[in-house]
């Protein structure tokens, strides 16, 4: 800025430069993290034609051809249903065995429970494929719910007991020894005064949890068929043809990806501190 | 709602000695709070996370394909002697895992940090930037995996039309060995650099101002006020961005079986995907569960040496 008015620009329309310059940075920082999802729907509303042009086209009468045969040829309507399912029964499950966990991991300090929470967080899932692999072939699970929901498990577990530890221990104790003393047992005291207060962490680990379980690849690739098949692994199978389906591919990406930009704009502020948790405290 | 008779009793029950017997299943779901309400997690945990290790470390030491109808052979410490001593597929699958996520890593913090920089100032639309941020580190991996491999395109892809633009001549990317990791590694650069930066931002922005004042006052350049103070105020959110970068880094699977299979030549392939092939391609799975043991101890090992390193050094 001072470089400007020393080449005898008056104040006022240096510091609108600056300003302007700056903005400017800020927007081509944001750029490539945008483009590839401009790109994506672009992609998903134009023809094969279009989409195999060189050099590729930018302006175009949209179609939502894509989309329609999307879920008319596949049974994409399925997919989806298994996907809403799977997530949602993981992150439930998550919260039902996690949420006590995590309470009384940071009330009574049962640090066992951490430790095996940090393992699975650091584990490598293809260690845990093999096993489940095996395990639920023998069950003869493969391909049903319940596998698949348990497999989950593994990645929605630690997320609602991580970013939930650090939530129950910022409970004031005051406030649960006076709910105490005013005749609260301590199952009430965890029910009544604990989870209320945080509401907020636990719409983050939820979201978090079912964005993390709606996201994975490789379990519903290994222990689902063609019955409980979950959306990525489905849009993963529009490249195995001979020509890819340039338009049905992003169309089918949009769709996967729609419902995670609707569940963030929710927990937004919260979600970077959930995706660290344990890490920024000690 | 508790009455006031109860008051007297529940409350004095907390603070004095507990009775000897316990009457019903109140008193006892109280006496052994804790305990009962791990319980579900403590099996969960046993029998979903730390099983499957256990489970890994038994296979590891039988002989068995999947699709054969012999039963799996016990061999001892065959497949980690073969692993260690005669695997030149395992050396390379490792060295590749390095390169991939130390590389990555590393690009990922020096431009996070520059972008926090930039950003570390009042200006109108923060709250935007961030939602944009956001976008790429909770999209479905498999989905933009996907939309980059059609980026990546050699022939039609909009980075060979971006590069034609610059005058540069079109790369192969994800097909020739020699760019396929500098491919990979861009992608990952593109979907997990906004979390070192809203990590880092979010750093700087709590860190205190008296110092920064004081240089002022004595005149220190933006380059010295960033060596000598930021950057050592940082340290802290830094290692944490570092310990779960990497974690998750070596964790990768999903992008690159889906981008590359570990291909061309097998220039991709990190531990990850060689112990995937072994288990699910080639249905070797005495095999792959050694694999499987040697990568979680990598894995393991690296992570505990950042926290090591971490709580010696860089905390306050």
């Amino acid at each position: 800025m001072e470089l400007l008015m020393r080449c005898g620009l008056p104040r006022p329309a240096a510091r609108w430069m600056a300003a302007a310059a700056y903005y400017a940075g800020v927007a081509a920082i944001c750029l490539p993290f945008v483009f590839v999802f401009y790109w994506m729907l672009l992609g998903a509303m134009k023809t094969q034609v279009q989409n195999t042009a060189s050099p590729p086209i930018f302006l175009f009468w949209p179609t939502f051809e894509n989309f329609y045969n999307v879920f008319a040829g596949n049974q994409f309507l399925r997919y989806i249903i298994n996907s809403v399912v799977v997530s949602g029964g993981a992150t439930l499950l998550a919260l039902l065995l996690g949420l006590p966990a995590a309470h009384v991991i940071a009330r009574y300090r049962q640090r066992g429970i951490a430790l095996g929470i940090l393992v699975a967080r650091m584990a490598p899932h293809l260690s845990y494929v093999v096993p489940f692999f095996i395990l639920f072939q023998r069950l003869e699970w493969i391909d049903t719910y319940a596998a698949i929901i348990l497999s989950h498990l593994v990645i929605t577990l630690p997320i609602v007991v991580w970013v939930m530890i650090g939530a129950f221990e910022d409970v004031p104790l005051e406030l649960e020894e006076a709910a105490r003393i005013d005749g609260c047992s301590r199952w009430q005291v965890f029910t009544r005064i604990a989870l209320p207060v945080c509401r907020t962490s636990l719409a983050t680990a939820t979201i978090l949890s079912f964005i993390f379980s709606w996201n994975n690849f490789l379990f519903a690739l290994i222990l689902t068929g063609p019955e409980r098949r979950t959306l990525p692994v489905a849009v993963f199978n529009f490249i195995s043809g001979d020509e890819i389906d340039w338009g049905g591919l992003s169309a089918a990406a949009t769709l996967i990806t729609l419902p995670i930009l609707v569940l963030i704009l929710f927990v937004q502020r919260h979600i970077v501190q959930g995706m660290t948790a344990g890490g920024l405290k000690e | 709602m508790p009455t006031p008779s109860q008051h007297v009793t529940a409350g004095g029950a907390a603070t004095a000695a507990p009775p000897p017997a316990p009457a019903g299943p109140r008193e006892f779901l109280e006496r052994h709070f804790g305990r009962l309400l791990s319980l579900p997690a403590v099996l969960s945990i046993a029998g979903l996370i730390i099983f499957p290790l256990v489970f890994n470390l038994y296979m590891s030491l039988q002989s068995w394909f999947v699709s054969s109808t012999t039963p799996p052979k016990f061999i001892g410490l065959m497949n980690y002697v073969e692993i260690f001593g005669k695997d030149a597929r395992f050396w390379n699958a490792t060295w590749i895992t390095v390169k991939f996520t130390g590389a990555s890593v590393a690009l990922e913090l020096a431009l996070g940090l520059a972008i926090a920089l930039y950003l570390h100032r009042e200006f109108c639309g923060r709250g935007l930037v961030r939602t944009v941020m956001l976008l790429p580190m909770v999209s479905t991996p498999a989905a933009v995996a996907l939309i980059w491999v059609i980026m990546f395109n050699p022939s039609l892809g909009i980075l060979n039309y971006f590069l034609s633009l610059l005058g540069i001549p079109p790369l192969l990317w994800l097909g020739h060995p020699r760019t396929v990791l500098p491919s990979l590694i861009l992608m990952d650069i593109w979907k997990w650099t906004p979390l070192m930066v809203l990590i880092l931002h979010s750093g700087l922005q709590s860190l205190p101002l008296s110092p920064f004042e004081a240089a002022r006052i004595d005149g220190a350049s933006a380059w010295q006020t960033f060596r000598y103070i930021t950057l050592p105020l940082l340290r802290p959110s830094i290692a944490v961005a570092l310990i779960f970068r990497t974690m998750d880094s070596l964790k990768t699977f999903d992008t690159i079986y889906i981008m590359t299979e570990g291909g061309p030549n097998n220039a991709s392939e990190i531990l990850n995907l060689y112990t995937f092939q072994t288990g699910f391609k080639y249905f070797h799975m005495g095999y792959a569960s050694a694999l499987a043991v040697v990568l979680v101890l990598f894995v393991f090992a690296v992570n505990l040496a950042l926290i090591r390193v971490r709580e010696r050094s860089w905390s306050y």
